[in-house]
């Protein structure tokens, strides 16, 4: 089972995250944002950065590399497809995942540990953990402030795809715990078949204990443990 | 305009226009009088320091390139080499903060993978007037932005640091910052331009009409009311183009395909074209037709002096000149063979099919004025020293400390540093706000220390002791982390070097540096100097700023953090006993509104002392809290201590002057009880004086005296002070 990292000219976290992966026994290889062929990768992660320099607006340019036709296709046949960061806000320009990320609720760039609580498990980042469970993982981000229509939201909410919360170290989701305005502290969402997943905080910066915490390890568990079985 | 107007326009003087007529013995064209004036400028020339320089020890057996090169490079062991350097971006900061601060870590970046580094760390030195005042606010808000804006985006973390308020930097702040790259030894690359036949290759950004005499316009002059016309000298960067011009600078160096790297900054394509033949010993052509440019009609003047930013120049072999090319298209980068080496010494330069310039390509850069201008020690330094306050009553403790941990010099950073990405490439052991950063360097046992020290305060008060004091604190700082001092890099902050007295500051900063580097062992592997640092005649305070590189091997597994100390555990002091002088510190400055006196003099051999003791602590992980004595004192120390680590203390003190007491050489530790017997014994024989000063425990910040002076507060009132400073006065 192999995972495709996506590198757009200005991704700048595709070597943590395939260090992660190799972390858990994974095996991770990075492809070129104008590859066109997935055809041997069993996953794709769309990592953090700046893809193409987040000029015009995060993720918009990006959604038109030649890549992206690849990763569309893998996500309708069910396989894992993974945004985190700046891959949540390329998921949602695609258009594969609903709403937009926009700029923090302060007009700052946030780079500090958050606490985000586990809501659903049926995704391909939660089937690991439990409901409910607190994460300790960093946010890094400045477009971090997830927002969608009334309609969108609700309908977020009601198909039970909310899958991750910013809360307190105790869990309590509230507007104190909102780091960027997150609309009802959104921090991780999935599509409804699961397999299509983005989250804003950055688990493969939480893998190990020497660097600060490793409840990311869990969510990048969560993904491989999608890869042996496509329909979660 | 009349050739005389020309070059007094682009910064030289008389004099030195005729020293370029003597070396082409004839009058220079136009692009020949545009090359010298920004090559011959104080920021790139040193003209006024080079006399200078020469005194900083830069030999050590693990120095692999010293200064002169884009950046120093030092040996790590098992193959590995780190890459180190240090530059100031002021002017252009004051006039422009955003890009100011911006293009500042885009140079910084390109200097260090020129070596045939990877960029892993930043550290920025940032220094502002009082942020009372708005405008101070919104150069210290747009210096942040400018540094995450570029620094995050371009991806590489920002791991420390340090940020300073003072008067005299109100109409010229200071914005330093450091880089430090990890490679291996088969990966340097120097800024050669190899043998005649090899091909220059200039990658990146097209060139356009920004920044242009940025070198000597703006970053060699002085400021007064109308600095806000050189704006247009202000270059603007684009950290997505400098991220490409990275991975594909790194992918021709893994190939092997270039000879020689030079970036273009400061002084753009003439320092590109020259240094590197200069070093080689080698003349070249430039044909500026075949630059690629982002507008029409540039005349061949501005081509050559533009500071563009995101631009290399690559020297290749001939037969490898396309794959250099087909790395460039892969990357989405620009690329074009703009020149060739040739035999000799001369450089050429072509534009329109004319030859507009021939000049000895070492002339720009060996040829460049030398100043020894005077100096001497200033005859307000023996007022100053004898400007002291006497204390006949203590202050009220509780309040003053309250108002120190709120001054925002000492208080918590972290509004600034939670803008910056400190965490990329998983390095980060130990991030910003700690008194080093701890980097491991993944699939080895190393782990990378680097910190940086600038104290205006008491280098105004005595430059020579106030330098030398920097370089001990950096490197006690890494080894609160367990590491050695490998190397030094220096910022050197000054005003105007046309004044004896800050010549005078300058030559003992130098002096100081050099002293403490020797006593330690520690090379300078290159530096940077920054003159004119003076608005309306009034100069900054001298302020050297020290980056120190530090090497724990093996790294410790786990590092003692500021914050590491519990409820129960005994508090020590390490180092000399507290002094009875208050000049200089952060008490005197913030609750007298004081600068005067002397400060007290480092100590080579307790320096040297603490720092072996330090290092062993770590290594047999006696204590889970240290930190250094610093601005504020003891009471200072103890406060942070007790903020990050959620805990109270008591202190028990002789006198309140102690407290607040910035004396070198010490430190603060957090120590299980059944462990200070042994810890007792090993300062005895590293010859370190210690003493117990309290205990760590309840919600309180007790510090007891004998006499008068005794203070008692909640915690939670100092954790307010000190954290709420900053974003307070910034909301």
């Amino acid at each position: 089972m192999t995972t495709a990292v996506v590198v757009f000219p200005g991704t700048n976290c595709e070597h943590d995250v395939v260090y992660a992966l190799r972390a858990i026994g994974e095996e991770a290889e990075l492809v070129w944002h104008r590859d066109t062929d997935l055809s041997g990768f069993d996953g794709v992660v769309l990592p953090g950065g700046f893809a193409h320099g987040d000029y015009l607006r995060t993720g918009a340019i990006a959604r038109f590399s030649p890549v992206m036709t690849e990763v569309v296709r893998m996500a309708e046949a069910g396989r894992p497809v993974l945004g985190i960061c700046n891959g949540f806000q390329i998921l949602c320009e695609a258009g594969l995942l609903p709403g937009v990320l926009l700029q923090n609720r302060d007009l700052k760039f946030i780079c500090r540990p958050v606490h985000v609580r586990v809501e659903h498990t049926n995704s391909i980042l939660t089937r690991a953990a439990q409901e409910g469970q607190v994460l300790e993982i960093p946010l890094n981000s400045y477009e971090g402030n997830f927002t969608a229509t009334d309609v969108a939201h609700d309908a977020l909410e009601a198909e039970a795809q909310v899958i991750l919360r910013y809360c307190s170290p105790a869990g309590v989701v509230d507007t104190a715990a909102n780091p960027n305005g997150s609309v009802a502290n959104i921090a991780g969402i999935m599509n409804p078949g699961g397999n299509i997943a983005a989250v804003m905080p950055h688990p493969e910066r939480a893998i190990e204990d020497v660097l600060g915490s490793s409840d990311g390890k869990i969510m990048f568990e969560s993904f491989a443990a999608s890869l042996e079985d496509a329909n979660v | 305009m009349s050739d005389v107007a020309l070059h007094q326009a682009l910064g030289m003087t008389d004099n030195e226009f005729e020293r370029v007529c003597e070396i082409l013995e004839r009058p220079p064209l136009n692009s020949e009088l545009a090359m010298y004036s920004v090559m011959w400028s104080e920021h790139c020339s040193y003209k006024s320091s080079r006399a200078h320089l020469g005194r900083f020890p830069t030999e050590a057996p693990w120095v692999v390139v010293g200064p002169g090169e884009n950046a120093g490079v030092v040996d790590l062991g098992d193959g590995w080499l780190a890459a180190l350097r240090i530059e100031s971006h002021n002017h252009p900061s004051f006039v422009e903060p955003y890009q100011g601060a911006a293009t500042g870590v885009g140079g910084i970046l390109r200097d260090v993978f020129t070596m045939g580094a990877r960029p892993i760390a930043l550290l920025n030195q940032i220094r502002f007037g009082p942020l009372s005042n708005a405008h101070n606010r919104y150069l210290f808000s747009g210096v942040v932005s400018g540094i995450a804006g570029y620094g995050n985006a371009v991806g590489v973390p920002t791991v420390g640091g340090e940020i300073a308020f003072e008067d005299c930097y109100a109409g010229n702040p200071l914005v330093n910052v450091m880089c430090v790259g990890l490679m291996r030894r088969d990966q340097l690359v120097l800024g050669t331009a190899g043998s005649p036949g090899a091909v220059a290759v200039l990658l990146g950004a097209s060139t356009g009409r920004d920044g242009i005499g940025g070198a000597s316009v703006l970053a060699s002059a002085s400021f007064d009311e109308e600095s806000g016309a050189k704006r247009p000298s202000v270059q603007v960067g684009d950290p997505f183009e400098e991220k490409k011009l990275i991975e594909a600078c790194l992918e021709l160096y893994e190939n092997k395909l270039v000879v020689g790297v030079q970036d273009l900054g400061a002084a753009g394509l003439s320092c590109a074209a020259s240094e590197p033949a200069a070093r080689a010993g080698t003349g070249m052509d430039l044909n500026l037709d075949a630059v690629h440019v982002r507008e029409r009609g540039m005349s061949a003047p501005e081509l050559l002096m533009s500071e563009s930013q995101e631009r290399m120049m690559a020297f290749v072999e001939p037969d490898k000149v396309e794959d250099v090319l087909a790395v460039a298209a892969k990357w989405e980068i620009d690329a074009s063979v703009v020149g060739e080496v040739q035999p000799g010494n001369t450089l050429r330069v072509f534009h329109d099919g004319h030859k507009v310039a021939e000049l000895p390509a070492s002339s720009l850069t060996d040829d460049a004025p030398m100043y020894r201008r005077p100096f001497g020690e200033p005859y307000w330094i023996e007022d100053l020293w004898t400007n002291t306050i006497t204390y006949l009553n203590p202050p009220n403790v509780e309040h003053a400390l309250l108002k120190v941990l709120a001054s925002p010099s000492v208080a918590d950073p972290s509004w600034a540093y939670e803008q910056f990405d400190h965490q990329l490439f998983l390095n980060t052991v130990v991030g910003p706000g700690s008194d080093a950063a701890l980097l491991r360097i993944k699939g080895t046992d190393k782990a990378l220390a680097m910190t940086s020290d600038g104290h205006g305060r008491y280098c105004y008060l005595d430059p020579r002791r106030g330098s030398a004091r920097l370089v001990y604190e950096a490197a006690l700082n890494v080894a609160m982390v367990g590491a050695r001092a490998l190397a030094v890099v220096d910022n050197m902050n000054f005003g105007n070097p046309e004044k004896p007295d800050v010549m005078w500051q300058f030559t003992q900063s130098i002096e100081g540096i050099s002293e403490a580097c020797e006593a330690l062992g520690v090379p300078v592997v290159g530096g940077n100097v920054s003159f004119y640092n003076e608005t309306d005649e009034q100069d900054i305070y001298p302020t050297p700023v020290i980056g120190l590189l530090g090497l724990a091997d093996p790294a410790p597994d786990r590092p003692p953090t500021v914050g590491g100390a519990e409820d129960g555990m005994e508090l020590w002091m390490f180092g000399p006993r507290h002094s009875r002088n208050l000049a200089g510190s952060a008490f005197e400055k913030t609750i007298k509104g004081h600068v005067g006196g002397r400060i007290d003099s480092p100590d080579s051999t307790i320096a040297q002392a603490a720092i072996d003791l330090v290092i062993a602590m770590v290594e047999y992980e006696l204590s889970p809290a240290l930190h250094d004595v610093s601005d504020g004192g003891v009471a200072v120390a103890v406060a942070e201590m007790c903020i990050q680590s959620g805990v109270g203390a008591t202190v028990e003190f002789t006198d309140w002057i102690g407290l607040f007491a910035e004396n070198p050489h010490r430190f603060i530790a957090a120590i299980p009880p059944a462990r200070a017997g042994y810890i007792e014994e090993l300062a005895s024989h590293h010859m370190v004086p210690i003493s117990k000063l309290g205990r760590f425990g309840g919600e309180h910040l007790s510090f007891v005296t004998d006499g008068p002076g005794s203070a008692r507060l909640l915690l939670s009132d100092a954790r307010a002070a000190w954290k709420g400073a900053i974003p307070n006065r910034m909301a």
